[in-house]
Parts: C-alpha cells; structure tokens; sequence
C-alpha cells in the first residue's frame, strides 16, 4: 500500500476533494516504505521497517483553515476525514497572513530522484551489507557501530484550485563509527545516495577503519586560530545552517545576519569571498530533489550566493507578497561550487595545518554573527609540508560560517552529503577556543 | 534528503511550518474535543494484551510485553498578536516486544484488534529469529515480579485539554502583548500538552495502566536596534512540567527572587507568564546595550533555570550505561565515565556534589509510576559526597554492573518505538545548611551570575563543554554590579564539578526540564526534569562571544 503510483494517488485525491464543501480544498498523500538495521560493538543492536501512507486534508473556510490527517482510505474514512478537517477550520481564527491556494503549476521533472535498486533494498540486504562491515572490523580487531537506513518514499498533491503535483523519491543513508579496542582511536564515515549503485559499505568501512588506527595517541596542541581542510563531512553542517538562515522575513525584520544596518536585508551585498557560489537544482542529477514545495510552488534552479554576492533569500507566500519580493521556496538541498582537487590533494598543497574529519554538536551561540560552537571528532591530524604528520586531541571551535567562507584558502571537489554538494574547505584562521580529552 | 523533510513537505506545512519539525509528535489531527474522549477500557485492553502475550508465547518467545499506547497532544503556537497554528493529534497504537533464545525482536501495529495484535507478536519473533543468527552475547534480562492489575496518574489539579482552547490563545496573546509593550519588538509563544494513555503487560504477570501528563509554555522575545543592526532575544524561564493546566496559575509562594540587583525570578510549580514576558521584553531591549563581558575566570553563580541544562550534560548522559558500553558510539558518542574509570574511583566532582536519579518528584517531566518495561520507578544515588556510585540501567543491562534489579528507567517516545535506556531525572541534591541565593552572592569576589538556558555544547564523551545563559550579570566584592552580555563559560566535567563550592538550600530547589531529549538510531525524544538549587563553580572559564561580520 505504501507506494501508490500518480493515478492512484490522484484518484484517491480527486475523491477527497469532491467530499469537500468549504472555500477551498487542499488534500495530500505521503507515503513511505523503508527499513534500518543498526549496529554496535559489531552486533546488530536493532532493526526496524518503517510502512506508512497518511493523508492531510487542509480545508479553507475564509481565512480561517484546518488541517485532519487518516491513514485509511475507504470511501468512510476519507469523507469524515475532510468533515473533520472542515470542523476544525470553523473553529479556527481568521489568519492575517492567508494566501488563496494557488492554481495548477508547471513543474521541472527529476526522474533521477528514484532509484529502483534502493526501493529493492530487502531486510536481508541491509543485515548482509551491516554484517560485511562488522567482519572487515573483525578482522582488524576494531570495534563498530553503524546504522543503514533507506527509504522509498512519493507524495502527491491536488487542490480545489487545480493543482495537481507527484513525485517518488528513494534514498539512503549510511553512518559508521570505528573504534580501537583500547578506545583511544576513532574513525567515522558517512554516504548519503539516491540510488544504491553508488554505496560500497566495505569501502566506507575500510576510511572509518583506517581514520581510527591512526587517530591513536593524539597530541596535544595549543588551541587558537590554525589553517583547517574541513572535510565535506566537517563542513555540511555549519554550510546548512547558513542557508537555514537565509529567510528574507526575519531578515527584514531586523533579526539575521542578512539584516542591513538601518533597515532591509543584504541582498546583492558581497558578504564572502569570490570564489563561493550557491546553488540550488532539484534536477541536478547527484542530488535530484523534489520539484516542489510543501505547499505547492514550484521549486527551480536557485542561486542563493554568486561568486560571493548574496543574490536570493527564500520567503513565504504571504512575506513575498507583503515585501514585493521573489516569491522563492527554501529548497530542500543546496549545492556548493566545488574545484578540482580532492582532500588529498588539499592536504599536499597545505603548509601548515590541520585536517578536520567532523564537527559534532554543533549549535548557535549568537544569532546575530551566525556564530556556532562544537567539537572536532572521530579524525583530526595535524598537517606538516603536505602531508598528515600525526593526530591531534580533539578541539572546541567557535565559528562563523560567514568568517570561515570570507576565510576560503581553497575549495576542493563538491560530494554528496544529506542531500548536498558539499567540497572539503581550506580555511585560515579558524578558531579553536580549547582542547577536548574525547575520543 | 532527510526524513524529517520530507515529512515537512505534507500538506500540514501549509498551516503550520512548526508541527513537522516536532519529533515525537507522531499523530492524527483531530478535534479538540476528541482530547477529552476516554480511550479503550481497560478490560478490553487487558483482553488485546493477552492475545499478543499468548500469541508470543506459542510462537517460543521466553519473553513478551505489549505495549497499548494512545498520545493526545495539543499545541498552540503564537506571534505578537496572531494565532499561528492550534493543533489537536491523536495516536493510537500497540508495540509489541518478545525475548526468543536471548534475542530480542519488535513490532507495531496501529489495527487494534485481537487479531492483528497475535499476528504482529508472531512478526516480533520472526525478528527476533532473524536476528539470532548474528547474535554474539544472548540478552540477559533482571528477574521482574509481576504486579498484577495496577494504575497511576500524575497528580493534577486540571487537564490542560478541558480547558477552551481560547482561554489558551487569550494567554499567549496577553503574554506577547506584555512584553511588546516592555519593549520587545517580536515574540513567539506557545503551548505544549501532552498525555500519554500507556497500558504496559507483559509475561511476567503485569498489567498497568497510566495516564501520564505534561505541560510546557513558552516564549521568546526580540528586541531590534534598526540603526545599529543589532538584535537580541530573552527566552521564557518557564519549565516544562508533570502538571495539569494549574501550573499556568501564578503562586507568589512558588517564585523565588535572584540576587539583589539582578531583577529575576525563577519559578518552581507554578509559573506567572504574563510577569516573566513582560520582564522579557524588558530585559531583551536592555541586552541591545549591556557591557560585553571581559574574559577570564570568574567565580559562577548558577541559578536552577540554568545549571539543569548542565547537569543534563555532563552528568545525565554520560551516566547511561548504554552510552558507557558503546552502543551510542556511531551517534550520540560514549562516555568518560567507564566501567573501568568508575573502578578507580576517581571524584567526579569536590564533596558538595551529591547526584540523584529518580522518575518520582512530583511536577517533574520524568515523573511516572512504572517504566515501560513494567518495572516500579524509585530514587537511586548516581553520585555520592562527589564519586560516581552507579549508572542508569534497564533490565537487560543490570547484570552488566552486578545487580539484580533494573532502575526503572526504560522508555519509549510512543507505541510505535522499541523501548531503550533513557535518562530519568537526574538532579543535585541542595545543600544542607541553611543558604539563599543573596548569601551566596555575598560571598563572591568576582564572578558572574547567570540564569536561563542558553547554547550548549558537549563533546562525545562528555568532557570538554561550552555554555551559554539568558541573562548574566557581574558580581564584585559580593554584590551584583551590572548586567552583562556575550558570556559563555567551557570548561571539563571533573575540573568544572571538582570547582562545585555548594549549593543554597531546599527553599530555593526548583526544576529545569526539557521534552526533546533526542537519543537512538532512529533518533526517539524523551522528557526529563534536573532540579537544583542555585550552585557556586570557582574559577570558571568565561570565553566572549561577540564576533564582527
């Protein structure tokens, strides 16, 4: 049942709507089939199977609106669900930023978004590809501990205004951390796909395998400011919470780091160095993505920041309407400009310095600055004349990624990470504030 | 692309961004009223139990408990004076759990009936078969007598859901207004509620049914400096809470008042939200000017609404035996505090720190009368005169350690998730002799006192950790000087516990909580409260957290 096909869907949503007897009528469905396996202490700890479908009825009385979800889909089932729906929206305040639903839409197509092989992914695959992982460690004497998990998702849209939207989605994910048996090295990979063709567990394996035999013995160093490669997977999350925060409203209103001194937001200012560009591309084919919103708009190929001019923030209905600004969706998934060169390559082109393999906990501390803290992990190795000399104890960071991106030494080659092109960075002058015993 | 964005993508994002972003808030929308409607009897539920229990069995499970669960919540969430988003949801459900030759195995189903509860037991132990093939140590599970037919309910004087939503939307508008008109510039507020109808049986002989509530109101306020460009918010000193909707009734008796000079109150089972947004507003205009803190070691005095978020870092997590043993390694991290660092018996903190673990305070998110393995909460010491005595467990784990009792502390966020370890409360236990926040003061030479909870940051294994407060003022030869902004403290778990100097006394005790307690792969929340009176650290790293872009 999870996976229903366009018509299905459509069908089931053409019903909904003919149930409805209020101003407007939005009804979607959403459906997933998945599963995961997790492991520790190479073990399998946990497995799990995740098989859902649930429809959400948005009923407009007015200004006044009300949502019902049900995950049964008899003839019953679904008028009372639209009633309920209606119930609830006579109830509700009128809402000062209502924006009518909009009418039918054209959409890009990203046939690349699904991926027959992951949709195929069966239980015993997941336990094969785990159980591989754990005897690679095994066989090294190292201690494991992964999680799989994978997804084959669609949704489908239709409103009383004639919109009509469906897409399928698969993808996976992959995390695993190595550990020394003396728990004084600790190594970690991460994969994120579409489609399954691209994972290789024995070779993620093998990277969080080799990052923890020669993380042992860590030295000390003094914290302060150092030259940094941040691998892609140290940079995805201070480079997404940078885009989170590019919402043209708080932005107007005077409290992001896009707020303009005397009012406005930054938009066509040169915030960061040159050599940074940011895009969205829901066809892109790396990390194809849904070609619509939430609610409805299409989503298209963005640029956020051009050779460092920041040149769109994205908006709601109603504040783009109010502000007379580009009415843009936040996008689901960014991609960063990347270069040429690998990490490696990186590395051998660095004097001095320090290579990051994660950063971990990462939260705000001022959202004025965008400034984060957290800690490096699982892998930081000191860099001499090219080439990794030896590890390093882990750091404490307090950082911008608005400083780290005006601070761009290099940028190496964009991989796949959490549905973004993320390249590994070279940063001068990144900020280490004290040292971590952890490993 | 991540689940939790694809889940944003439902039509519900259209009325309300907030509500796919809450985890644990697994649901069907419904009609307020429907909060108020009794779920199954508990004869029926009984009846549904047995059918999986007995199903389990006769499948070979060794082992089996079922759990019926029913989550109603509702939240309401505002901005300045508009209506966001009002929510009612229901869930209703059974999670099923066998024990088959050592291994365990998990199913649930939301199709309620006798049926389909045998048929999902027998899908439990097919798991569990499966995954004996890969098994290495068979799961030892601590002796459990069964209670029989028992309830609990968290004491309340009123269920948040019997009252007219509108009374709710009147108090978060009144509080927003309150504090537009203190000077803040924005606010958002809101509201959560929660009740969980948890009906727990297993093979052991237990049948119990709770009915387990919490509340948690909430706010942040901004104030905005146009012509410097400059921003700064105050977040509400409320705590999420085991109370009904009488927590929302202000009590003068219940407050207890900062230091002289710091104009702050704190809030112990009864919160005045209108008082504390207009102070909000307030303060927040006041941080747009506030001198930025000098850097260096100060002296800290930590207010309870502050130092619970501590105390659920560096000591509620890496207390969990599971983190201990490395079964959170790929994700949450491990822990310091081994077995074998235990065993040297090294001072995690200086004599002043005494660290209790319970599910029973009352008013406390942790608060209920069994775990979800069936197992009767209770109090136990996790640090005693500054060494580490025990750890948080579960029934699977108390072998591990060399006891024969689980410490009642299993949980699951909702009947659709295996239940695993979670941190209960876990609390410093006040001082003894007689001591008010003034006192304390008094007794401070340079330091810095800090209430509320701001950014908080630890490493994987709990040592190195940096945090921030909501509102910070100097102290100088014992008195409260000025307030400060741009502060953070980092220091090390021992080092940081090592410098504890004391606490004030029981009348000023109170609570810090939060409901989003995120732990597991797929990550499940959980609630959990950290009492605490106001404590002195000397010699604390303060870090400046000003920056120029």
């Amino acid at each position: 049942m999870a996976i229903l096909s366009q018509t299905e869907a459509q069908d089931i949503l053409k019903k909904v709507l003919s149930f409805s007897t209020a101003d407007e009528c939005e009804a979607t469905l959403n459906g997933t089939i998945g599963g995961n396996v997790r492991s520790a202490r190479n073990t399998i700890s946990t497995a799990g199977a995740v098989d859902n479908v649930s429809l959400a009825v948005q009923s407009r009385f007015g200004k006044r609106s009300g949502v019902a979800t049900c995950n049964e889909f008899d003839e019953a089932t679904l008028r009372r669900c639209v009633q309920r729906a209606e119930e609830i929206a006579k109830l509700a305040p009128e809402s000062p930023e209502y924006v009518p639903l909009m009418g039918p839409q054209k959409y890009l197509s990203s046939p690349a978004s699904f991926a027959k092989r992951t949709a195929d992914i069966t239980p015993d695959y997941r336990a094969q590809q785990i159980g591989a992982s754990m005897a690679l460690c095994d066989a090294k004497k190292l201690s494991s501990a992964a999680f799989f998990n994978d997804s084959n998702s669609f949704i489908a849209k239709r409103n009383s205004k004639g919109l009509e939207a469906y897409q399928q989605l698969t993808n996976l994910d992959f995390t695993i951390t190595v550990r020394t048996p003396d728990g004084l090295g600790s190594g970690y990979a991460i994969a994120n796909y579409t489609d399954l063709a691209k994972f290789d567990a024995a070779r993620l394996t093998r990277v969080a395998a080799e990052k923890a035999a020669s993380s042992v013995k860590a030295k000390a160093i003094e914290p302060g400011k150092y030259t940094v490669i941040l691998e892609p997977a140290a940079a995805v999350e201070m480079l997404s919470n940078m885009m989170r925060s590019m919402d043209s409203r708080n932005a107007d209103e005077g409290r992001s780091f896009l707020s303009k001194k005397g009012g406005g937001n930054k938009k066509g200012e040169k915030m960061f160095d040159e050599r940074v560009t940011i895009y969205s591309d829901p066809t892109h084919p790396e990390v194809p993505d849904l070609t619509f919103a939430g609610d409805g708009r299409p989503q298209q190929k963005v640029t956020w920041i051009e050779k460092g001019v920041v040149k769109n923030l994205y908006t709601s209905q109603f504040w783009a309407q109010k502000s007379n600004s580009p009415d843009i969706p936040p996008p689901s998934g960014w991609i960063m400009e990347g270069g040429t060169q690998s990490t490696a390559d990186l590395i051998k082109g660095t004097a001095k310095g320090i290579l990051v393999t994660r950063l971990w906990y990462i939260r705000a501390v001022d959202p004025q600055t965008l400034l984060y803290t957290g800690l490096t992990r699982d892998g930081t190795f000191y860099i001499e004349n090219g080439q990794i000399k030896f590890p390093v104890k882990n750091f404490r960071f307090n950082e911008s990624p608005v400083i780290m991106l005006n601070n761009l030494e290099a940028v190496g080659k964009a991989v796949r990470l959490g549905g973004n092109l993320v390249p590994p960075l070279k940063i001068r002058d990144f900020t280490f504030t004290s040292l971590s015993d952890a490993v | 692309m991540k689940r939790r964005d694809f889940v944003g993508l439902t039509g519900l994002a259209a009325g309300g961004l907030l509500l796919p972003s809450l985890p644990g808030f697994s649901y069907t929308a419904v009609d307020p009223a429907r909060l108020l409607e009794p779920g199954a009897d508990v004869i029926v539920k009984k009846r549904l139990a047995d059918a999986a229990l007995n199903a389990a069995k006769t499948a070979g499970a060794s082992y089996a408990d079922v759990r019926i669960g029913r989550s109603l919540n509702q939240y309401v969430f505002t901005r300045e004076k508009q209506v966001q988003n009002i929510v009612s949801t229901e869930s209703y459900g059974v999670g099923i759990r066998v024990l088959v030759d050592g291994c365990w195995g998990f199913a649930s189903t939301s199709v309620v009936t006798d049926a389909n509860l045998a048929a999902t037991a027998r899908a439990a132990v097919d798991i569990a078969k499966a995954n004996r093939k890969v098994m290495k140590e068979p799961v030892q599970l601590a002796a459990q007598k069964g209670y029989g037919e028992v309830s609990w309910k968290t004491p309340i004087q009123q269920s948040a859901f019997e009252v007219p939503v509108k009374q709710k939307v009147d108090l978060l508008l009144a509080a927003n207004a309150a504090a537009l008109d203190a000077g803040a510039n924005y606010i958002n507020s809101g509201l959560f509620q929660v009740n969980e109808q948890k009906y727990f049986a297993s093979t052991d002989g237990s049948y119990i049914d709770q009915d387990v509530h919490r509340l948690w109101p909430t706010f942040s306020a901004t104030a905005v400096d146009t012509k410097s460009g400059k921003f700064r918010s105050r977040e509400s000193l409320s705590a999420p809470v085991g109370l009904g909707y009488e927590y929302l009734t202000p009590n003068t008796a219940e407050q207890v008042r900062g230091p002289q000079g710091t104009d702050t109150i704190g809030y112990k089972l009864r919160y005045d939200m209108l008082a504390d947004a207009a102070l909000a507003g307030k303060q927040a205009k006041a941080k747009l000017t506030m001198k930025s803190v000098t850097p260096g070691k100060y002296d800290l005095v930590l207010d309870p609404g502050h130092l619970g978020l501590t105390i659920h870092e560096s000591v509620g997590h890496p207390t969990e035996l599971d983190r201990v043993l490395g079964y959170e390694a790929n994700f949450a991290g491990t822990s310091f505090a081994t077995l074998e660092w235990k065993a040297k018996n090294l001072p995690y903190g200086s004599k002043e720190v005494n660290i209790v673990a319970d599910k029973l305070q009352p008013g406390s998110v942790g608060n209920v009368g069994y775990d979800d393995e069936g197992v009767k909460t209770r109090e136990w010491d996790i640090i005693k005169d500054g060494k580490l005595v025990n750890y948080q467990k579960i029934r699977d784990q108390a072998h591990i350690v060399g006891q024969k009792e689980s410490d009642g502390c299993a949980y699951a966020q909702s009947w659709e998730d295996v239940q695993f370890q979670r941190m209960p409360n876990i609390s410093l236990r006040p001082g003894k002799a007689k001591m008010s926040p003034d006192e304390m003061v008094k007794g401070v030479d340079k330091g810095i006192y800090i209430a509320g909870a701001g950014s908080f940051s630890i490493d994987q294994q709990r040592f190195n950790f940096q945090f921030g407060g909501q509102l910070f003022f100097a102290i100088e030869k014992g008195k409260i000087t000025e307030p400060l902004e741009d502060v953070a403290y980092q220091s090390n778990t021992q080092e940081f516990w090592g410098a504890c100097a004391g606490s004030c006394d029981q009348s000023d005790y109170r609570l810090f909580g939060t409901f989003f307690d995120g732990k597991g792969q797929p990550s499940q929340v959980s609630s959990v409260s950290h009492g605490s009176a106001t404590t002195r650290f000397n010699g604390v790293n303060v870090i400046n957290t000003a920056r120029k872009v």
